[in-house]
């Protein structure tokens, strides 16, 4: 899993079918001291997320269809929690 | 950006058209190289796309006994992002990365 921030949302009408009447979002990986880390991505919302969220994403297609109580698709990554706070012991930047 | 021809194909293939993606960030702006993946949702070259790559492309095909690595698997009608407001139309094609 990895943290990463929600920064958009997506609207697709014409989409794979395992993707039907799933909400898109873009998010950005980012670390646990919120610095953006690689390329943003989609990732289908199952836990209701918004744009500004800092959340929990799989990213990987046997999780996801888990995640989604599926046979494995087309999807594999997925926003699966809303991250309230996150604790470290190493100082934070 | 365009469309790939090959007539002689692995079979899984069959009827889906491969096409050439230019990866986008949010604003449309080129990143990274272009590469091949094939289309599930009858796409044409210009328009915003979304893919996705690795196993899950081959997943995504009606037979998914296929060396597929990346697939087509979403227009974008509209992408509302954090800071912008007022979305204008789709700027150019853009695949959001994998879904």
């Amino acid at each position: 899993m990895i943290t990463a921030r929600v920064v958009g949302e997506v609207v697709a009408t014409v989409k794979h079918a395992d993707l039907s009447a799933q909400k898109l979002l873009l998010v950005q990986p980012v670390d646990p001291d919120g610095k953006r880390k690689g390329q943003p991505m989609l990732a289908v919302d199952v836990v209701d997320a918004g744009v500004g969220d800092r959340v929990l994403v799989v990213d990987e297609g046997n999780s996801a269809a888990q995640v989604l109580r599926r046979p494995r698709g087309a999807i594999r990554t997925v926003v699966v929690g809303v991250i309230d706070e996150i604790e470290t012991s190493e100082p934070t930047a | 950006m365009g469309t790939v021809v090959c007539t002689e194909k692995v079979p899984a293939w069959k009827g889906h058209r491969l096409l050439l993606l230019a990866p986008t960030d949010s604003q449309g702006a080129d990143q990274g190289r272009p590469f091949v993946a094939v289309d599930l949702v009858s796409a044409a070259p210009g328009q915003w796309v979304f893919y996705v790559k690795a196993r899950e492309a081959g997943m995504a095909l009606p037979n998914t006994d296929n060396p597929t690595d990346a697939a087509i698997i979403g227009i974008v009608d509209h992408l509302r992002e954090e800071g912008r407001e007022a979305p204008g139309p789709a700027p150019a094609p853009r695949p959001g990365a994998q879904a």
